[in-house]
This record gives structure tokens, C-alpha cells and sequence, in this order.
């Protein structure tokens, strides 16, 4: 018999139980629903972390399953951060220039269009409203374009990336380019998006003013949770396959694998696509929670970080991929926080706000030399210790061949 | 015209007793050893005049004063120190009445007589009022006085005066000049005359002829002063007439031709209350919202007026009733506009002088394009240079050696931060910059070589890791640098002789700075090239680059070569880093700044080949400037531009501009 999708990854059960249980542990300590011994700060932090767990499947994806070592994903989260502020942002004008109307008039459609552009664009010193801001009154045409926009510009940049075979360094510093270029450009104050203002005020949600922050934060948490939770059972889907055996081979022997009748270009492009679709949902749900967007976000050097976090938790496993991230990010927010006791060596005193982006850099340089599999590789540690189970009759003479019950699987 | 004055000025004197008297008295009261000019029976030139104008000179005023100025400036000797000591506020009226030229002494005031140039004893405080003239007086003074710096015998005055009519000179001053140019022995004072003359006839000119003259004299000159006198000459104001256009026509408009449209027209029309205004949409709102009864305007339900066709129609049924003033429809507007004509009149009436100043200005926009274009090359030389200079280190690590290093940025910061440090041990700058350059490559060369054995050695056979490790060292070396300089720019100063700039006329200009590094850059090649294919390292570095194990069999140690090829790209940087830090801020930002560029310049321009990077810093400088240029406001797009181009441009040539063929290609 065929095994089955979940028997044959065992990591996904104890993936989805952990994130359970750790959700229903939150919800029930949060200040909203319960104990009220996590604060919503924390509870934001928690859940932009899981949307940041979810950018690192989509980053492990497509650098550890498919080799490609991509520096502009963090783009594409930004970019779908972008659509949904873009919404956030009108709707939310509107109701506060709705209700701060005088006159006895009621507003021409004009006449509210024009206020809202004033009050939005008053920073940057216009009062039209962009032609990207069409779409931005409705809702369901913003989270239409949080997949459209990256997974188009993924779709274009990958379709001339690969079809004219750049690969290797010469690939990452091609979308290490294309990111620059992406920020640069959002950085004017013509581009539209408020330049280096960026948008803000999205952690106000339209229509829920009677739902106090706390509430709205765990409402985040289970929504990150839930795209955490069904981004790694796409991405387990996607990798055990024999696609997943395609992708892994474009990433061991790209030659060989082309050589074999794949079209390579394709699969590359289909990776690099839904791995930008997925980082544009996480990037969604991620800014709501943060309150602001900038194009500071997608400077190539958070694309950098992501590679990162993937790099420590362990490439080429999903869940090393959601181990480095929320290590990586929580110790980092700790670190950075201000809350890491500092350490006196008598002649200099170490503050950690200072040095954490040196110990980062140093241990991420110790973890590629000597730990290319990262934290994941503690659980082949663990598994290695314990004797492995064989049954069946050995196939061969010699001692320590393989079993029959090994080489069925 | 001097005797009138004279005459004048004693029919004043004769009107005045009291003045003569008074001036009797004041030898007294200044107990003074000198006959005092003013003592003289009859008086002359000067003094009369002063006498004269006593009450004006003492309390001037700007709209009154002209003439006595120029009477004053007309009454000969003695006249223009007068005047410029006036201008000084160092003159002083004696309570007699009479004026001097006064100086600060111990116990009061040193006195001069104005006319005869000669001490005229002292007197206390209290008997001197210092004249304090206000500054449109001063200006009033200081244009009289051009006349006489004009010929005076100091050459440095002579051009304070020159440059003070450059800036406003005005039709007064033509005759004057002019008649100051014949006996001007300084050829360059002299040129400079004979410039201002021609501008301040074009602009000021008395007969049209003249002004023509003038203008044509200069060609295409390409000065700013002589684009400065003709445009206020091209100056147009637009405006409507309701029958044939009266004045010195520019340009007849149509409406609806070109970016003259209705809109336009009809709001020229308004401006000149040749039509009333249109009824604007908050003009309409407050119209309507004024008039509501009973939850209804015009007839309309107040909650049905978010249409705007509504509003409109709730208005013309108000006008109806009389309740508003009409308001403009849009028949009305297409009616008034199409009665009217408009044109853009020149402010200059004389027709010819505005076709000759047209003419003129023509050639000189077409000589001024091509000289912009000329500056342009110039900056994307400069630009090219930076980058190459930024780029040729990592052409030599990622190029040659096929390691992606990411923290070469960090490597020009390095450089740039040891210019800095050897600037607060050397304070002569020329001496710390030689310094310096040597230093820095000693610096990042040790710190290159340490990178190489202990991180990059392992990582040969795994080049997307490289990139990984790179990036952390360079993350925390830019934080180090943070934490020992602080995040705020730190100064690194050039020599004084590389202040300034290399100017060819007034639009083309290059500043030394910018020389000194297209001439480092120049000599990196050169360098490059000559370690390259001239030395025993640089055949091995090819070697071992070529293939590794036969370079070994060979007794060529590649671990050593490698070490030494890496050393020397990051001491490259490291030089490149004290020649960007001097015109850029110093910050541990710096070399995060040129990364990306650099690894486009050598990934453009073709990996492993120092003729590539050459082309590629080029090709990027250029493309960069060329961009700026359209948009000169905003960088931001013209770096943004930039990159999709070379997005596109790998495309086409995924190798670069010279792509290596062959097995030297590698994979």
C-alpha cells in the first residue's frame, strides 16, 4: 500500500500540534481572552513572528529546496504589505473624514475622494490621489492584488531571470538589484506610496473600532497562525512529491536534471512565483500588526536576514526554516530590546544594543562553516543516537546491509 | 552745467546769510592752527555745494537725494572721497553747519576738510552730528561713485566697481563706462570694460541700433552675464485683447492649441475682468448649503445632492428664482472665449531688438547644449571613474578568483575610517593623505588576508555560502565601525590644492577632486594590468585562477597564491575607500553604499576581465548621468532606472559587456 501524505512526513503532526498548542497557549495568557499574563505587545511580536516563519518556508523553498538563493523576497513581503495598507489606510480615512464632515451637504463621491487624497497625501505634498490607489475603496480587489502584484513582477523578473539561464551569485545579485531598485523607487515621494513616509496607522482596522487592540492582536495571531499552518502543509505537499525530487535535483545538478527532459526554467519559475505569492500573505498579515510600512522594509538587507534565519535554523527542512526564524527574530528583538543584561569585562562594557548585530554576523559566519545544517541539525543528532529500526532479512551478506524493511521505503 | 550749479549755489549763499556766518565762527570754536577752507571768502567746488545742500546732506532721504548726489559727484576734487566717506558713515557735521571727513582720536573727532583733503584740527564729542545715511542712500551713493572707482588708479577698485555695475548697473552708467574704457591701461580690466559695456547697452541701449549692435557683437557667447542681459529682453506676459493683439507680439495662442487650452484662456480672461469667474465646487456647495428650507434646495432633497449633476441643477433653479448671482455655464465660457484673442506680448516694445536678442539667444542655446553635453561626459567619466575605483577590488576577488565578497563594501569603509585615523595623528593634509593611501592598503590588505584564512579558504567549493559568510562579517563589521567612530560622518579632508574646480567657461567645470580620482583610476589600471601580465604573481594568480591542481603539480602553492590575490583585491579597496571618503561623508555606511554598484559594474562589464570592469564603470557612469539628467531632481529614479536597465541588460548579455570564451569561462 501506498503510504499516505502525513505518514510519509511525520514532521508535519508534530509541526501543526506544536503551533496549536502554542496558539491556544497565547490565546489563553493574552490580556483579551484570558490570564492576562502576555501583554498585547508580546502577543503582536509572537504573531509577527509567525508570519515571519512563514516568509522563512517560503525562502527555504526556493534556496533550500531549489538552490536558488534569492535576496528579494523581503520585496515581495513588502510589496503585499503595501496592498493591504493600501486598503487599511483609504477605509480608514474615509471614515474619519466621514465623520469629521461639516456642512450641510452630503460629500459628492468628488468631493470625498479629494478629501481623503489631501489627508493622506498632505505629507508628501499632493492632494490627488495616485492612479495605483484605484482599487484601494475595496477590499476584495487590495487582497486580490496582494497575490497579483508580487506573484506578476516574481512571475516577469523570473521569466527573463531564467529563461536567459542566470544562475548562481550572478541570480542573487540580480535580485539583490531588482530589491534595490524596488526601494529606491518607493522611496520617492512621486512613486504614489508616500515615500519614505510610508504608510501608517494600518494596526487600526476599518469597522473594528469597537474591538480593542488586544483583542485584534490575538484575532493576528490566529490568522498568522492558520496561513503558518496551511504555508507548511503546501510547502510539505510541494517538496515530497516527485516535484519535490525535481527541485532537489535542479538544486544538487542543474545539468543533469535538464539533461533528463525537465524543463528546468519552469520549475524554477513556478518555485520562485509561489514562494513570492507565499512571502506577499506573510507580508500582508505581518504590517497589519507592525501599524507601518516604509520602504526601509525592503532595503535588500532584510532579504539578507531572511537568508539568515534561514541559514541558522537548518536550509533544506521546513521546519529548521520556522526554527531559525523564530529563534533568530525573538532573540534578536531581545537582544535589541534593551532587555539582555549587559556584560561588564571591567575594562569595557559590553551593551548588547550595540553588539548584537556583531555576535548575529560572527555566529552567522560560525554556523555556515561548521553548521551548514544549523539548529535542524540537533534532530539528526538526536535520531542518530538511537539505534535505527530494522526488521525483514538483510538483502545482502555483509554486516550492516541494508533490510528489507529499509528498502521498501 | 557746472557754472548753473555754481551760479546756484551762491544765490543760495547770497539767500542764507546766516551760513556764511556761521562757518566764520567755527575756526573759533575748533581752536584750529590751519585756515579752514570754509573760512574763505568765496566759496568753490566742493565746499559750495555742500554749503548748499547742508540740510539735505545732513537729513537725506532716498526719493530726494539724487540730484544732490549728483551735484556733489559733479563738484571736482575732493568730491569722491567725499562721497565714499559719506557712504562709510565717516562724516561728520559741525554744529556750525560745516561738513568733515572725521576720524575717532582720544578726546573726540580728527577732522578733514572735504574739498582740500588737508587736517582741519579736532573737536569733542559734543560738537560733531556723524551722519548716518541708510542703506538706499548708500546704495544711491555707491552707483555715483562707480564713476570715479571706474578710473581710479588702484586696479583692484577698478574691478570692485566693475562687479558692483555687473550686479546693478543701470542706463546712467553706460556713459560713464564708456568713457572710462579709452584710458584703461590693464588689458584684462579693459576686456572686462568693454564686456559690461556691450550688456549694459543691450540693455540699457539709447537707440535701437545701438542695442542690435550690441547684441550681435557678442556671437554665441556662451557668458552667463550676456544670457543674464538678454532674457529679461525675451520676457513675456500672456494676455487677451478683445480686438487685433497691441504691443510687441511674441507668439498669438489659439485655445485648444498646444498647452493653451480653454481652461487657460478663460481663466486669462477672468484674471483681466474681461469675464466674471466660474462657479467653483466649493462656491457652489456654500451657495447651495446657504440656501436649504425645509431639507430641500431648489426643490432638492438635501440628501440627493452627493450627485453632482443634481447640485448643478439645484443652482441654475436658485438662479432662476434670483436667490444667487448667475454664475458662468459652460456656453457662456466657450462664447467668451472664442470672442477674445490672446497673445504673449514681450515686456520690450522695440521689435527688432527682441528678433535680434532671439536670434542671438538661439545660437547660444545650441552652443550651450552642446557644452552641457560636453559637462555631462565629463560627470560620467567622473562617476565611471568612482565606480571603477570601487568596482576593480572586486574584480580582482569575484573576477578572478570567483569569490563573491560581500563585505568588500566594508573593506572601502575600512580605508576611508584609516584616512580619517591618520588625519588626527598627521594634521598637514598633503602629508596624512600620502600617508594614508599606503596605510589603508596595508590595513584591508591584513584584514583581507585574515578574511581569506580563516572564513574563505573553507568555502572554495561552496560559493553561495561565501556570499552568506561574507554578508556576516560584513554586518558586523559595519557595526563595529558604529561602535568605535560613532554613527555620525566623520570629516576626511582633502588637500587645499585639490580645492576648487577646473572651470572651462561657464558651463563646463570639473573639480579637481574629481580629476585626481579619473587619474587614480587610471593608474589602478594601470597597475592591474602590469601585476597582471608583467609579474611572476600575477602569471601565477592566472594559474591558479585557470586551473588549480595543474598550477599545483606545477609547484605554484595555490593556497598562497589565493591568499596573496585576495589580500590585494581588498587592499585595492581599501585605497579606493581614502580616495571616496574625500568628497564623500564618512560613515560606517559608506562602501554599503557602492556595493551593489560595484558588483554591477564588474558583472556587467564581464567577470574576469579588468577591460570588462572598465566598460562596465563606463557604461553604469554614463547610463546614470544620462538618466540624471532627464530628471534632474530626483536621483532616486535615475538609480532606480539604472538598475532595471541592467536588470534588462543581463538578460541580453548574461556574461557581460566581454565575456570570456572558452574554457577560461568556466562552468
Amino acid at each position: 500500500m501506498k503510504p499516505g501524505f502525513l505518514s510519509r512526513n511525520p514532521s508535519v503532526l508534530t509541526f501543526l500540534a506544536v503551533l496549536a498548542i502554542f496558539t491556544l497557549a497565547v490565546t489563553f495568557l493574552s490580556e483579551a481572552y484570558g490570564a492576562g499574563l502576555v501583554s498585547t505587545s508580546m502577543v503582536k511580536t509572537l504573531g509577527k513572528t509567525l508570519t515571519l516563519c512563514l516568509i522563512a518556508i517560503a525562502m527555504d523553498l526556493i534556496w533550500g529546496y531549489t538552490g536558488i538563493l534569492s535576496l528579494g523576497h523581503f520585496a515581495f513581503f513588502g510589496l503585499g504589505g503595501y496592498m493591504v495598507g493600501m486598503w487599511l489606510m483609504y477605509a480608514r480615512t474615509r471614515e474619519i473624514v466621514l465623520s469629521s464632515a461639516g456642512g450641510a451637504l452630503p460629500m459628492t463621491p468628488q468631493e470625498l475622494q479629494d478629501a481623503i487624497a489631501t489627508q493622506i497625501f498632505g505629507v508628501v505634498g499632493t492632494s490627488e490621489l495616485p492612479a495605483v490607489w484605484s482599487f484601494a475603496g475595496s477590499l476584495p480587489a487590495q487582497l486580490a492584488l496582494v497575490v497579483l502584484v508580487p506573484g506578476i513582477l516574481a512571475f516577469v523578473f523570473g521569466w527573463f531571470a531564467f529563461k536567459s539561464r542566470v544562475t548562481g551569485v550572478y541570480l542573487s545579485i540580480l535580485t539583490q538589484a531588482m530589491t534595490l531598485a524596488l526601494s529606491l523607487y518607493l522611496f520617492q515621494n512621486d512613486s504614489g506610496l508616500r515615500g519614505n513616509n510610508g504608510l501608517s496607522g494600518l494596526q487600526n482596522i476599518p469597522g473594528l473600532d469597537a474591538v480593542g487592540q488586544d483583542a485584534l492582536s490575538v484575532w493576528f495571531l490566529w490568522a498568522s497562525a492558520l496561513a503558518l499552518a496551511l504555508g507548511y502543509l503546501l510547502a510539505n505537499f510541494v517538496v515530497s512529491g516527485k516535484f519535490g525530487s525535481v527541485i532537489r535535483g535542479i538544486r544538487d545538478d542543474e545539468a543533469r536534471v535538464r539533461f533528463l527532459g525537465y524543463s528546468v526554467e519552469n520549475y524554477k519559475l513556478f518555485v520562485f512565483t509561489l514562494t513570492a505569492i507565499i512571502a506577499a500573505i506573510a507580508g500582508a498579515l505581518y504590517y497589519p500588526q507592525a501599524g507601518i510600512i516604509n520602504p526601509a522594509e525592503i532595503a535588500p538587507i532584510a532579504s539578507i536576514y531572511l537568508a539568515v534565519w534561514v541559514a541558522i535554523g537548518g536550509r533544506g527542512r521546513l521546519y529548521g526554516a520556522v526554527i531559525g526564524a523564530a529563534f533568530v527574530s525573538l532573540v534578536s528583538t531581545w537582544f535589541t530590546g534593551g532587555r539582555a543584561p549587559d556584560v561588564p569585562l571591567g575594562f569595557y562594557t559590553i551593551k548588547w544594543v550595540d553588539w548584537w548585530s556583531v555576535l548575529l554576523g560572527l555566529s552567522f559566519v560560525l554556523v555556515t562553516l561548521f553548521a551548514p545544517k544549523g539548529i535542524a541539525g540537533i534532530v539528526d543528532w538526536v535520531q542518530g543516537l538511537r539505534p535505527p529500526k530494522r526488521g525483514g532479512t538483510p538483502l545482502g551478506p555483509d554486516d550492516g546491509s541494508l533490510q528489507e524493511k529499509e528498502a521498501l521505503e | 552745467m557746472r557754472s548753473l550749479l555754481l551760479a546756484l549755489a551762491t544765490g543760495c549763499l547770497l539767500a542764507l546769510p546766516s551760513l556764511p556766518v556761521s562757518a566764520q565762527d567755527a575756526p573759533a570754536t575748533a581752536e584750529t592752527t590751519l585756515p579752514a577752507a570754509p573760512a574763505s571768502a568765496s566759496l568753490t567746488g566742493l565746499a559750495a555745494v555742500l554749503a548748499a545742500n547742508a540740510e539735505a546732506i545732513a537729513k537725506p532721504s532716498r526719493q530726494t537725494i539724487g540730484p544732490v548726489i549728483a551735484e556733489i559727484g559733479a563738484a571736482g576734487a575732493g568730491a569722491p572721497e567725499f562721497l565714499e566717506a559719506w557712504a562709510d558713515r565717516r562724516v561728520g557735521q559741525r554744529k556750525d553747519g560745516a561738513f568733515f571727513l572725521i576720524a575717532k582720536s582720544a578726546d573726540g573727532w580728527d577732522l578733514t576738510d572735504p574739498a582740500s583733503g588737508q587736517p582741519a584740527g579736532t573737536a569733542p564729542k559734543s560738537e560733531i552730528t556723524e551722519l548716518k545715511p541708510n542703506s538706499g542712500v548708500r546704495g544711491l551713493i555707491a552707483s555715483a561713485l562707480v564713476e570715479f572707482q571706474l578710473s581710479d588708479p588702484d586696479p583692484a577698485k577698478r574691478r570692485a566697481a566693475l562687479e558692483a555695475l555687473a550686479r546693478n548697473g543701470g542706463p546712467e552708467h553706460i556713459e560713464p563706462l564708456r568713457a572710462a574704457i579709452d584710458n584703461e591701461p590693464d588689458a584684462t580690466i579693459r576686456a572686462q570694460k568693454e564686456r559690461l559695456e556691450g550688456l549694459l547697452t543691450i540693455r540699457y541701449g539709447s537707440s535701437t541700433e545701438r542695442r542690435v549692435a550690441a547684441i550681435s557683437q557678442f556671437g554665441s557667447d556662451l557668458g552667463l552675464d550676456l544670457r543674464g542681459a538678454i532674457n529679461p529682453l525675451l520676457a513675456t506676459t500672456r494676455k487677451a485683447f478683445t480686438g487685433a493683439p497691441e504691443g510687441n507680439l511674441a507668439a498669438e495662442l489659439t485655445p485648444g492649441k498646444g498647452d493653451f487650452d480653454a481652461e487657460a484662456a478663460y481663466a486669462l480672461l477672468v484674471a483681466q475682468g474681461l469675464a466674471p469667474a466660474r462657479l467653483t465646487r466649493t462656491a457652489l456647495r456654500s451657495a447651495l448649503e446657504s440656501h436649504v428650507e425645509n431639507g430641500m434646495v431648489g426643490g432638492i432633497p438635501v440628501a440627493e445632492l452627493d450627485d453632482p449633476k443634481l447640485r448643478d441643477a439645484a443652482y441654475t433653479a436658485l438662479e432662476a428664482a434670483g436667490t444667487v448671482p448667475p454664475a458662468a455655464t459652460d456656453d457662456e465660457v466657450a462664447a467668451a472665449v472664442a470672442a477674445h484673442r490672446y497673445a504673449d506680448i514681450y515686456a520690450e516694445p522695440d521689435a527688432s531688438v527682441t528678433d535680434a536678442a532671439r536670434g542671438a539667444l538661439k545660437g547660444i542655446e545650441i552652443k550651450v547644449g552642446a557644452m552641457q553635453v560636453a559637462d555631462l561626459a565629463l560627470d560620467a567619466l567622473s562617476l565611471g571613474s568612482i565606480y571603477f575605483l570601487a568596482a576593480i577590488g572586486l574584480a580582482i576577488t569575484f573576477g578572478v578568483m570567483r569569490v563573491i565578497n560581500m563585505a568588500h563594501g566594508e573593506f572601502i569603509t575600512m580605508g576611508a575610517y584609516t584616512g580619517y585615523v591618520v588625519q588626527t595623528w598627521i594634521s598637514d593634509y598633503t602629508t596624512s593623505i600620502l600617508v594614508a593611501l599606503p596605510l589603508a592598503f596595508a590595513v584591508t590588505f591584513g584584514a583581507g588576508v585574515a578574511m581569506e584564512r580563516l572564513v574563505i579558504r573553507h568555502l572554495y567549493k561552496r560559493p553561495l555560502e561565501t556570499l552568506l559568510a561574507t554578508f556576516g562579517i560584513s554586518i558586523a563589521l559595519q557595526q563595529i565601525f558604529k561602535n568605535v567612530f560613532g554613527t555620525q560622518a566623520r570629516p576626511l579632508t582633502s588637500p587645499a590644492w585639490l580645492d576648487g574646480a577646473w572651470t572651462l567657461n561657464d558651463v563646463v567645470s570639473i573639480s579637481y577632486i574629481r580629476i585626481a580620482i579619473f587619474v587614480l583610476a587610471l593608474i589602478f589600471l594601470a597597475v592591474f594590468l602590469f601585476i597582471m601580465t608583467r609579474t611572476r604573481l600575477g602569471l601565477e594568480v592566472r594559474a591558479v585562477t585557470q586551473n588549480p591542481s595543474m598550477a599545483a603539480s606545477m609547484g605554484i602553492n595555490p593556497d598562497r597564491i589565493n591568499m596573496l590575490t585576495f589580500g590585494l583585491g581588498s587592499g585595492i579597496a581599501g585605497i579606493a575607500g581614502v580616495a571616496i571618503g574625500l568628497f564623500a561623508k564618512v560613515t560606517s555606511e559608506l562602501g554599503s553604499d557602492y556595493i551593489v554598484q560595484s558588483f554591477m559594474t564588474v558583472v556587467v562589464g564581464g567577470v574576469g576581465n579588468i577591460w570588462g570592469t572598465l566598460a562596465g564603470a563606463t557604461l553604469i557612469g554614463s547610463l546614470q548621468k544620462g538618466i540624471e539628467w532627464f530628471n534632474p531632481s530626483n536621483t532616486l529614479a535615475a538609480q532606480t532606472y539604472m538598475i532595471l536597465f541592467i536588470i534588462v541588460f543581463i538578460q541580453f548579455r548574461p556574461r557581460g559587456i566581454i565575456a570570456l570564451k572558452g574554457r577560461a569561462a568556466g562552468d
